[in-house]
């Protein structure tokens, strides 16, 4: 507790400007991406914050609210022993400055937070799919996107490939079942 | 009297060997069947176990191969991708005839935990001919290993050289794959 006490005085010190939630085991910082990359080059390079790595990058979707998606940064500090969590609320046409220019490893979370979700990172290297298939269409991590997707593949023999088709989960011998259960 | 004693009276005392050619090549095909490694996910951890000494695949001639070229026996262990899908095929296409195919685990044989997921293929065998479905998540190396021991018997009744009369009088029909 006093460690988070220091820090959350450490953060109110340095970035008074910043909307500042305090948690029972954490504190957390709400930004805008108008702030954000100031605020974590500050974090960085503050030598008594000093957030050395990024840990994660996550989204989540809140389809009720007005900026449905948010985006969360964990940080650490392996020198200070401390951890700080930065929130970021944005919507769906609004791109977010990406911060591969702060932590190099925010380039694979980046682009997995954009195959997810359809969060829009400007400044990123190569924002490309990073886990689903080639060409998959779709935010597959949002609330509205149906469960069991939109298309699946088999093998073709008359092609002799392996084609996409949209879904159908038609099963031999397996009593037919519905597509797409909530 | 074991067989090797058998046969070596045999040829000691008629000068030559006498056998079905169908039994030999099979006897042949069964005894060196190098899978194509196709480790996906956790069933590859069994599958490794199975290789390792406690049973000890080597000691029926299956080598674990990383070429598509050479290799017979296909294992398809773990879950399988929309995105791997393809390539599975293409290898599968690769492997020099004749070729088989294990299928090990849930996710191969029909999406398993994922079946209902936006990125898993609903059984490998929508992709390639699927000879034996081994069950269980994974399956341990017992159950892996008795599935290609199933192989082996699968193939033993197949009749490549000579599917004529066939066993007890039933005429065998040749075993063709598409």
């Amino acid at each position: 507790m006093e460690k988070l006490d220091h820090l959350e005085q450490l953060l109110a010190e340095r970035l008074a400007h910043i909307e500042r939630q305090r948690l029972p085991d954490a504190v957390v910082l709400h930004v805008t991406p108008e702030t954000l990359v100031a605020t974590m080059l500050l974090l960085r390079d503050d030598p008594q914050l000093d957030c050395k790595q990024m840990i994660d990058l996550a989204g989540v979707h809140y389809p009720e609210r007005e900026k449905a998606f948010e985006i969360v940064y964990q940080l650490l500090s392996v020198h200070k022993n401390h951890r700080l969590r930065v929130k970021l609320a944005v919507d769906e046409q609004t791109p977010v400055p990406s911060v591969t220019s702060v932590w190099w490893c925010a380039d694979w979370f980046e682009r997995e937070a954009y195959e997810m979700f359809g969060i829009l990172f400007t400044g990123h290297p190569d924002l490309r799919r990073l886990l689903t298939d080639y060409d998959f269409e779709g935010f597959p991590l949002r609330k509205d996107y149906p469960l069991s997707g939109l298309s699946e593949v088999r093998y073709d023999p008359a092609q002799k490939r392996v084609i996409r088709q949209p879904i159908q989960m038609v099963h031999p011998n397996r009593e037919p079942y519905p597509v797409n259960p909530a | 009297m074991g067989v090797i004693e058998e046969v070596r009276q045999e040829v000691a005392e008629r000068g030559y060997l006498l056998a079905s050619a169908d039994k030999l090549v099979n006897w042949a095909r069964t005894c060196s069947m190098w899978p194509m490694t196709f480790g996906l996910a956790c069933c590859a951890v069994e599958m490794m176990h199975a290789g390792a000494s406690r049973y000890d695949l080597d000691r029926f001639g299956i080598v674990f191969r990383g070429s598509p070229r050479q290799s017979d026996v296909m294992i398809v262990a773990g879950t399988l991708t929309h995105k791997m899908a393809p390539a599975l095929r293409k290898l599968y296409d690769q492997m020099p005839e004749p070729r088989w195919v294990i299928s090990m685990g849930s996710c191969a044989n029909g999406g398993g935990y994922y079946h209902h997921g936006y990125s898993v293929v609903r059984g490998c065998d929508t992709i390639v001919p699927v000879d034996i479905f081994i069950p269980g998540c994974p399956p341990t190396a017992e159950a892996f290993l008795y599935g290609i021991l199933q192989l082996h018997k699968k193939i033993h009744r197949t009749h490549t050289v000579y599917s004529g009369w066939g066993v007890n009088g039933v005429t065998q029909t040749r075993n063709v794959r598409t």
